[in-house]
């Protein structure tokens, strides 16, 4: 992968200006035709989802009661699991983008929702709806692009500490929660510097941040526990693996959205003056879809249409599916690809493109079984030598 | 001398609120009534409820609706009004209706009576299709169009369409101490007269003496042939409630006698004079900005773009929605005042009946 300005085919090189403009006035003409139709179905929609999440939980803590009976546990367990993720996925992430603001119901509004996650809704907002969703695959300016944390582009100069990024990729994405709240801190940038430490915006967020993930462990780890009396441990258990497991879901939707094979990274400068129209082509381009069942796209909170999601994001989920079939014509007609594709391909690719990238460029795709320890010999140097050796051992690939 | 050492504050929490504190640990980041909404959203504690059981239809565009209210209801004066905030395609809305039924019903519930008024997305949904069994939000009742403690001897009610609502309130419940008492009303015909069957029958029986005006075939009645009509209005303490041009009529009679004092309105809808150019409203807090006309109060426009906004009466009297504007100009659409407000102001303004007169900044 690399930005789509420095690719030899630039997919979008066929497209005019008028092209552009015209593909996103078809765009508006979606959204105003679904904002125009939102009532009462739509309302019932997400009250029914909410309905439904919340005796999921209490029934799935109900039953964790007695966790110390492993069918209870296992049923508990599973229960809160799903529980904790439609929490996340289909009602707190898209209340929080404003999705069903229309409904002026101060009780689901996008201004007064607090989720179950580390992170506070407020910081999260912020982070999320304004950069990432403004700033969509810019490298250097949407940090969600590996989190700061990973290599993502062939243009990043490889180092050996890359190496290790499947791993941090896995143990992010088993405490998920905690890693966005860490991101949404900006926390690597401002621990860096006495003064960013000292600084009294970050100080105040970084409390709220603390108090929101002692309530939330207090929650899971202490008060359920000890109301749970002799299935203490079981139910500290079932809590710590309901998290872990929403955590490994949220995580593997959401490398899904942006980070498959196929997907483009844009330059910082391609975003300067940018028109609603090209604004929309980088979202297109930039996004991949998750294929599947109605189920399926529930559970994934409709991250499954991302294309869709990136497209509009403050039209209610419950929408996308059927306004998919109009988005990927409109791909059809302008001549680009909509990424889409099963669950598990997705995650696989998009898995196959962090392990290729945390090893030198081209290291991956020329390493053949008869190679192999030729090739291992090398990564071995590269890895212990210095800069010198790196760039001559990429020099001579 | 003694003094009395006030108890630590600690001491003095009740069990209450220590058992609350730790539903709270349970159910964070959620609240407990949260959960309790889901089962009871009736009980008491909780936000201020009602159920509409019944829909009674009073004519063909007007409908009595029978509501049971949340256990913390209270018992309302007759003659006031109730603001409930129900669901019409998925969008709350607010809208405030007189209290219809009589104060000790045996069942709980009260009623409000509401008339369709055309293009009304409210009223409509309220008379034609609204279901028994929907939930909707309740205010406590208040308005102060309401006889005093002392009931006059001699009254007289000037009603026209729906403006008979609230005087029916206070026809059924002060039957007894009400011994002189005219009702002057007018409506189309006299098949939309709401209530119209009870009232014949309350004159009939000598307790009221019914005026009814049909203006399709006998046109409005104005203050002059009213005073004709009832020669002693003059001794009599009179209350109105009906379209504004009525009353406005009425207010100036009143006031060319001698009167006004003796004169009380219930106007249903705010009067709008003036509409002015419109601009961009930004909500600061909210982090939105929207577009909106010079005739759309703020409030309507910040609804319409999905800010949660504080609100009330909507027509300019009760200061339920008023927000500080930081700075940028808007007009009172009731006279056409213009109030500007400079950074670090925070002039405080009726959204409700105000309109962007230019660019406005409010905090929100």
């Amino acid at each position: 992968m690399t930005v789509i300005q420095k690719k030899p085919e630039n997919p979008i090189a066929h497209l005019t200006a008028e092209d552009i403009e015209l593909l996103g006035k078809e765009l508006d003409t979606i959204r105003q035709e679904v904002r125009d139709s939102l009532g009462e179905d739509d309302a019932k929609y997400i009250r029914t989802v909410i309905d439904v999440q919340r005796k999921l939980e209490l029934g799935s803590r109900a039953v964790l009661l007695f966790s110390k009976f492993p069918p209870a546990w296992v049923l508990g367990t599973a229960g809160l699991s799903v529980a904790k993720i439609l929490e996340n996925m289909e009602i707190g992430h898209n209340i929080l983008h404003g999705q069903w603001d229309w409904m002026r119901d101060p009780k689901i509004h996008s201004t007064t929702w607090e989720w179950d996650m580390a992170s506070p809704a407020a910081q999260w907002k912020h982070s999320h709806n304004e950069l990432h969703h403004t700033y969509t695959n810019v490298v250097g300016k949407d940090n969600d692009l590996g989190y700061g944390i990973m290599r993502v582009d062939e243009d990043q100069r490889w180092h050996p500490m890359y190496l290790a990024q499947p791993l941090w990729n896995f143990i992010n994405a088993c405490f998920f929660e905690y890693g966005i709240a860490a991101y949404d801190l900006e926390l690597g940038k401002n621990l860096a510097s006495k003064k960013r430490r000292q600084d009294p915006k970050f100080r105040a967020a970084a409390k709220q941040v603390l108090k929101k993930v002692r309530n939330q462990a207090a929650k899971d780890y202490v008060v359920h526990p000890l109301l749970s009396g002799p299935s203490f441990l079981p139910t500290l258990a079932a809590n710590f693996t309901a998290n872990v497991v929403r955590n490994l879901w949220s995580h593997s939707v959401i490398i899904c959205g942006h980070f498959p094979e196929g997907v483009e990274t844009f330059e910082k400068t391609s975003i300067e003056g940018e028109t609603r129209g090209e604004w929309y082509v980088r979202q297109m381009l930039g996004s991949a879809n998750i294929s599947g069942s109605k189920a399926m796209h529930i559970m994934t909170g409709n991250l499954s249409h991302q294309v869709e999601h990136h497209l509009f994001p403050d039209l209610p989920s419950n929408r996308y599916a059927e306004i998919a079939p109009k988005v990927k014509d409109i791909f059809d007609r302008y001549g680009l690809t909509y990424h889409s594709a099963p669950l598990y391909k997705q995650v696989a690719s998009a898995w196959h493109k962090v392990i290729r990238l945390s090893l030198p460029n081209g290291w991956l795709a020329e390493t053949t079984p008869k190679n192999a320890p030729a090739q291992i010999v090398k990564l071995v140097r590269m890895t212990t030598g210095g800069k010198k050796v790196r760039r001559e051992l990429m020099r001579a690939a | 001398m003694t003094a009395t050492t006030p108890r630590p504050a600690a001491a003095r929490t009740p069990l209450r609120d220590r058992v609350l504190k730790i539903a709270e640990l349970v159910t964070t980041p959620l609240l407990p009534v949260d959960y309790l909404d889901l089962f009871d959203p009736l009980r008491s504690g909780a936000a201020l409820r009602g159920r509409i059981e019944a829909v009674e239809r009073e004519t063909r565009d007007a409908a009595t609706i029978v509501i049971r209210p949340g256990r913390d209801w209270l018992p309302h004066r007759p003659g006031q009004y109730v603001r409930i905030g129900i669901d019409v395609d998925g969008v709350r809305q607010w809208r405030a209706y007189s209290i219809t039924s009589v104060l000790d019903r045996a069942d709980g519930r009260f009623t409000i009576t509401v008339k369709a008024i055309p293009d009304g997305k409210v009223s409509n949904h309220l008379v034609h299709r609204v279901q028994p069994g929907t939930i909707i939000q309740l205010d406590q009742a208040t308005g102060e169009f309401c006889l005093p403690e002392q009931v006059p001897a001699k009254a007289l009610f000037i009603t026209a369409g729906s403006g008979i609502t609230p005087v029916m309130g206070i026809l059924r419940n002060h039957a007894d101490q009400l011994t002189d008492t005219v009702l002057v009303h007018s409506s189309p015909t006299a098949e939309d007269v709401v209530f119209g069957a009870e009232l014949r029958q309350m004159a009939a029986e000598g307790r009221i003496r019914l005026i009814e005006q049909h203006t399709d075939t006998a046109g409005m009645l104005d203050a002059r042939s009213i005073a004709e009509l009832v020669p002693d209005l003059h001794e009599r303490a009179t209350w109105a409630c009906g379209p504004v041009g009525m009353l406005e009529a009425l207010e100036e009679h009143w006031e060319s006698i001698g009167a006004a004092e003796r004169l009380y309105t219930e106007r249903f809808r705010p009067r709008v004079l003036v509409t002015g150019e419109g601009g961009t409203i930004t909500f600061t807090r909210n982090a939105t900005t929207i577009e909106a006309d010079g005739a759309t109060p703020i409030l309507d426009a910040a609804e319409e773009a999905g800010v949660l906004m504080p609100s009330g009466c909507r027509m300019g009297i009760c200061f339920g929605c008023v927000l500080p504007l930081r700075e940028g100009a808007v007009r009172d659409l009731r006279n056409g005042e213009v109030t500007t407000a400079a950074p670090g102001d925070g002039v405080l303004i009726q959204t409700c009946v105000s309109a962007a007169a230019g660019a406005c900044d409010i905090d929100h």
